[in-house]
C-alpha cells in the first residue's frame, strides 16, 4: 500500500507543459530517486506535493482517501515536508525562528529550542539552535531546514539535489542521516543528478521525461547507464574524455596571491599554481573557500593585496594582471564564464532575450555610435543550434529558460570569443546529466584548440575524470596541487577540509 | 540656556504626528510593503477627522456643549476610516495587482495631499470664513483634556502630563507594536514576510493576509499622525498644506530607528525639537539663521542615512524583500 499515491497530475506555465498525466507511487521505509534532465518537471510535481503549485488536471491520494493540497501548511498537515533546493530560511532570524515559522500557538523560543536539541539528538545533528542563519555554512542551513520538516512531525520527506553543494563528508553524513530515517518508517524522495549517489542510496528510482513519467524500476536491478537512456529517451555514453595535453605552455602564472575582501578577512592567502594552454587545471574546494575570488581576481574584479598573476602569451612575452582593468585583461583572451548560485547574477541579464545578452560581449566593436545588432543575433541562433539550447526563440528573455539552457547559453558566449583562457565555475552546476556531458565536451573542445582552462567544479568525481591537474583550495590556502588521473578521491576531500590532508601532509 | 520645561512639551507636540508616521510605516515595512503614500494618508486621516468634527460640531447649537464621548469618537472613527481606505487602495494596487510599489506611493502622497487640499478647501467655503482655515476648537478642547495634575505639579506635570490622550496613545501603540515584533509569533511571521515571502509561504503563513493586515494597519496609525496634528498640536485649525513635510520625515524615521518603534518614540521627540530649535536657539539680529538652524532634521537624516549605511550589521538592515511584491508561481 502506497503512503501517497499521485494520479494523472498535469500542470501547465502559460505554454509550457511542466507535467503531463504523472502517475507516481511513494511507499514508506522506502528512499525514492527521481531522475530526469533539467526541465523535466521533477520539482514542479514535488512543489504539487507539497502545496506551492497547485495541479491542473489530476488526483493525489494519502493512504486511501483522495486529497487536495493547496497550501503549504495542508501539505504538513499530511505530514508532507519539502527540503528545497533553494533554501527557504530567513537570513536574519535564528535557526529556532526559523524552525517554528508558521507553526501556531504561542511563541516560546526555548522550548521550541530544547524540542530541536532533542530532535538533533536522536539523527545526530549538529544545529545550535540560537545561531542566526547568515552566520551558517551551506551545509548547516540544509540540516536546519532538515530539522524544520522533522519538528512539524513529517514522515514523507521531499529533498530536491540536497548534494549539490555538499563536500563528500557532507553528503556522507547527510546519507546516513536519510538512512536513519528510512529505517525509522519515512518516506524519503530525493531528486538529484548525481548517478552515483542514486545508486548508493536509493531503493527505488523514477523517471520523469519532458515531464512525462517513464518507469520506475529498483534500483538494485538497473545501472547508471540504463537509467541514463531512459532519461534522455536514447543511448548516451557515459565516459568523460580526457585527451592528454597537446604541447602544454604555461599561460598563466599566478605567485603568492593575496585577496581580502572589503570587510578585511582574507580570502586567498599566498596562492601560487600554474595553468597551462592545452589543459584544464580544475579547482576543488569547500564552496566559498576562495574560488570566486581567485577567478575575478584573474579576471580583474577584484583586488589584489599582494602577488602576482602572469599571463604569457604566444610568443612567451610576459603581461602582469595585476593592476589591469578587466576590459584590458579580457582583451588578452582571458574569458570568465562564472555561474553564480543563482545562475543569472553575474554574466548574464536575466530579462534581456538572447541575442542582446550576446551583445554584452560585443557593444563595444566598432566605431559607430550605433551597436551591431546583426552578429549577437547570428552568433545567438549559432549558439542556440550548436549547443541545443531549448528555447522558443532567440528574442525570449533568458530568465524564461530553464537552469541548464541558461548555462549553455553562458558558456557558449564565452567560448564565441574565442579565448586564450577560460575561466570556468560551477559549469554544470544544477544541469542534469546529458547537459552536463554536453557543456564537459565543450569544454574539452577548448583545450583541444590549445586554450588553458581554469575549471571550478563541486563534484570530485567529474574533477577527477575531467582535469588533468586539481588545485585544491582550503580556507583560502593551496592545500595541494593533484595529477587528475592518478588522484584519490577521499585523499582530495580531506584536502578540501584540511590544508594537505591532515595526518598526510607530512608526505605531501 | 534653553529652557526644558517649555522645550520638551513642544518637542513632545511636534514628534508625535512623526511617532505616528513611523510606526505605521515601521509596521508596513516589516511586511515588505515600502508605502511612500505615508504622507498622503497622514493628510486624508486628518482631513477625515476634521470633515467629521465639522460635521458633529455643527450639529450641534454654539452654546451647548458637545459630547465627549462623541467629540472623540466621531473624529477618531472617520480618521481611522479614511487611512484604512487609503491602506486598502494601496494594498489592492500593490498586494493584489503587484503594482510598482514607489510609483504606487508616490501617487498615493499626490493623491492624499490632493484629497486633503480639496475637502479643506470646501469645508472653508461652507463656513464662509475671511481666513483660509477652519477653526474646530470646541472639538479640540476636548481632544486636548490633560491630566487632573499636570498644572498643579511643576516641571513634572508639564514635561510629562501636560498632553492630550493622543499622544500617550502614540507611544502606547509604539511599545505595542515593538512588543508584537519582537516576542510574539505573530510578529515573527510579520517579518518573515517581508524578509523572505517564499520562506513565509512554504511555512504556511498567509502573505497576502498578512501584507493587507499590516498596510492597513499601518496607514491607520499614520492617520492618528494627521489627527493628532490637527486636533491637538494645531488646537483644531485645518489650513491647506500647513502639514507640510512631516510625512516624508515619519518615513525617514523609520530608517533612523532601524525599524524599531520603541526606539521611534525618543527618535521621533528629538526630531521634534530638531524641528522647533530654532524658537529656542538666541539668533540674534540675523533673522538667516533661524532659516539654517530649521535645516537641522534634515541635515540629521542624512547623516544618519549615512552611519546607518555604514554599519553594516544584517539586522539593522531594511527587511530584504522590501519593495517586492511577491507572487508565488513565478519562475
Amino acid at each position: 500500500m502506497p503512503a501517497v499515491r499521485m494520479r494523472g497530475i498535469t500542470k501547465t506555465f502559460g505554454a509550457v507543459c511542466a507535467n503531463s498525466k504523472v502517475d507516481l507511487d511513494i511507499y514508506k521505509g522506502e528512499i525514492l530517486a527521481l531522475l530526469g534532465e533539467n526541465g523535466s518537471g521533477k520539482t514542479t510535481l514535488m512543489n504539487m506535493l507539497s502545496g506551492i503549485y497547485f495541479p491542473d488536471e489530476g488526483q493525489i491520494f494519502i493512504g486511501e482517501q483522495e486529497v487536495s493540497i493547496s497550501s503549504p501548511r495542508e501539505a504538513f498537515g499530511y505530514g508532507i515536508g519539502m527540503i528545497h533546493q533553494h533554501f527557504k530560511l530567513v537570513d536574519v532570524l535564528s535557526a529556532t525562528e526559523n524552525i517554528i515559522l508558521g507553526l501556531p500557538g504561542k511563541l516560546d523560543i526555548p522550548a521550541a529550542a530544547k524540542k530541536i536539541r532533542e530532535i538533533c539528538s536522536t539523527y545526530g545533528f549538529d544545529v545550535d539552535p540560537d545561531q542566526k542563519i547568515y552566520e551558517m555554512s551551506v551545509s548547516q542551513k540544509q540540516t536546519v531546514e532538515i530539522v524544520k520538516v522533522l519538528y512539524r512531525g513529517a514522515d514523507i520527506l521531499i529533498l530536491d539535489e540536497p548534494t549539490a553543494v555538499l563536500t563528500p563528508q557532507e553528503t556522507e553524513k547527510l546519507f546516513a542521516v536519510l538512512r536513519k530515517m528510512r529505517e525509522d518508517g519515512k518516506a524519503i524522495i530525493i531528486i538529484t543528478h548525481k548517478m552515483h549517489e542514486v545508486e548508493e542510496l536509493s531503493d527505488r528510482v523514477a523517471v520523469l521525461r519532458h515531464g512525462e513519467y517513464i518507469g520506475d524500476m529498483m534500483t538494485k536491478d538497473t545501472n547508471a547507464q540504463e537509467m541514463t537512456n531512459m532519461m534522455v529517451g536514447r543511448a548516451v555514453t557515459l565516459n568523460i574524455e580526457r585527451p592528454d595535453p597537446v604541447d602544454p605552455k604555461p599561460r598563466i602564472v599566478i605567485e603568492g596571491l593575496t585577496v581580502r575582501s572589503a570587510d578585511g578577512i582574507k580570502r586567498l592567502d599566498d596562492v601560487s599554481f600554474t595553468a597551462n594552454s592545452g589543459e584544464i587545471l580544475g579547482i576543488a574546494g569547500i564552496s566559498g573557500s576562495g574560488q570566486k575570488e581567485l577567478l575575478e581576481a584573474v579576471a580583474g574584479l577584484q583586488v589584489c593585496e599582494s602577488g602576482s598573476i602572469s599571463y604569457l602569451d604566444e610568443s612567451g612575452e610576459k603581461h602582469e594582471l595585476v593592476g589591469m582593468g578587466p576590459l584590458e585583461i579580457a582583451g588578452l583572451g582571458v574569458q570568465l564564464s562564472f555561474v553564480p548560485e543563482d545562475r543569472l547574477g553575474m554574466g548574464l541579464v536575466g530579462n534581456m532575450d538572447l541575442s542582446d545578452n550576446m551583445m554584452l560581449r560585443s557593444f563595444r566593436v566598432g566605431r559607430s555610435p550605433f551597436t551591431d545588432r546583426k552578429s549577437p543575433r547570428k552568433l545567438a541562433e549559432q549558439v542556440v543550434d550548436d549547443l541545443e539550447v531549448l528555447t522558443p526563440g532567440i528574442t525570449t528573455p533568458v530568465r524564461r529558460l530553464s537552469g541548464g539552457n541558461v548555462q549553455k547559453v553562458l558558456v557558449g558566449r564565452e567560448i564565441a570569443s574565442a579565448p586564450t583562457v577560460l575561466l570556468t565555475a560551477y559549469a554544470v552546476r544544477g544541469l542534469d546529466i546529458n547537459s552536463s556531458y554536453t557543456i564537459y565536451d565543450l569544454i574539452n573542445r577548448q583545450k583541444k584548440a590549445g586554450v588553458a582552462v581554469i575549471y571550478v567544479g563541486e563534484d570530485l568525481d567529474v574533477l577527477l575524470e575531467l582535469c588533468d591537474r586539481i588545485v585544491v583550495l582550503c580556507g583560502g590556502r593551496v592545500s595541494g596541487i593533484v595529477d587528475g588521473r592518478t588522484a584519490d578521491k577521499n585523499r582530495v576531500g580531506l584536502m578540501m577540509t584540511r590544508v594537505g590532508g591532515g595526518e598526510e601532509r607530512a608526505d605531501s | 540656556m534653553l529652557n526644558f520645561t517649555a522645550f520638551i512639551p513642544r518637542a513632545v507636540a511636534q514628534g508625535m504626528p512623526l511617532l505616528y508616521g513611523s510606526t505605521g510605516e515601521t509596521i508596513t515595512q516589516k511586511a515588505g510593503n515600502l508605502n511612500l503614500g505615508i504622507p498622503g494618508v497622514m493628510y486624508v486621516g486628518a482631513i477625515s477627522g476634521v470633515i467629521g468634527s465639522f460635521l458633529y460640531e455643527r450639529s450641534v447649537v454654539a452654546s451647548a456643549a458637545l459630547n465627549p464621548a462623541l467629540a472623540v469618537g466621531i473624529p477618531l472613527l472617520s480618521c481611522l476610516f479614511g487611512s484604512l481606505v487609503m491602506g486598502l487602495i494601496y494594498c489592492f494596487l500593490t498586494v493584489t495587482l503587484r503594482a510598482n510599489q514607489n510609483v504606487t506611493g508616490l501617487a498615493m502622497t499626490t493623491f492624499g495631499v490632493g484629497f486633503g487640499n480639496f475637502f479643506g478647501g470646501s469645508l472653508i467655503k461652507l463656513t464662509g470664513a475671511d481666513v483660509p482655515s477652519i477653526t474646530l476648537s470646541r472639538t479640540s478642547n476636548v481632544f486636548r483634556t490633560v491630566l487632573p495634575f499636570a498644572n498643579s505639579t511643576g516641571w513634572f506635570g508639564k514635561v510629562f502630563l501636560s498632553y492630550g490622550f493622543l499622544a500617550y496613545l502614540g507611544i502606547l501603540i509604539a511599545l505595542i507594536a515593538a512588543h508584537v515584533l519582537k516576542r510574539t509569533r505573530t510578529g515573527l511571521h510579520l517579518r518573515a514576510v517581508g524578509e523572505s515571502p517564499a520562506t513565509a509561504d512554504a511555512a504556511g503563513i498567509n502573505i497576502t493576509g498578512y501584507k493587507y493586515a499590516a498596510t492597513c494597519l499601518g496607514c491607520m496609525i499614520a492617520g492618528l499622525g494627521g489627527l493628532y496634528y490637527v486636533m491637538d498640536y494645531m488646537n483644531g485649525v485645518w489650513s491647506n498644506d500647513a502639514f507640510g513635510d512631516r510625512g516624508w520625515l515619519a518615513i525617514a524615521l523609520v530608517i533612523f530607528t532601524i525599524w524599531r518603534p520603541d526606539v521611534g518614540i525618543f527618535a521621533s521627540i528629538l526630531f521634534g525639537g530638531l524641528y522647533i530649535l530654532y524658537l529656542f536657539l538666541p539668533t540674534g539680529e540675523n533673522l538667516s539663521v533661524k532659516e539654517l538652524y530649521k535645516m537641522l532634521p534634515y541635515i540629521v537624516t542624512i547623516i544618519v542615512l549615512i552611519f546607518t549605511s555604514i554599519r553594516n550589521k544584517r539586522e539593522n538592515q531594511p527587511p530584504a524583500s522590501l519593495g517586492l511584491a511577491y507572487f508565488r508561481e513565478e519562475r
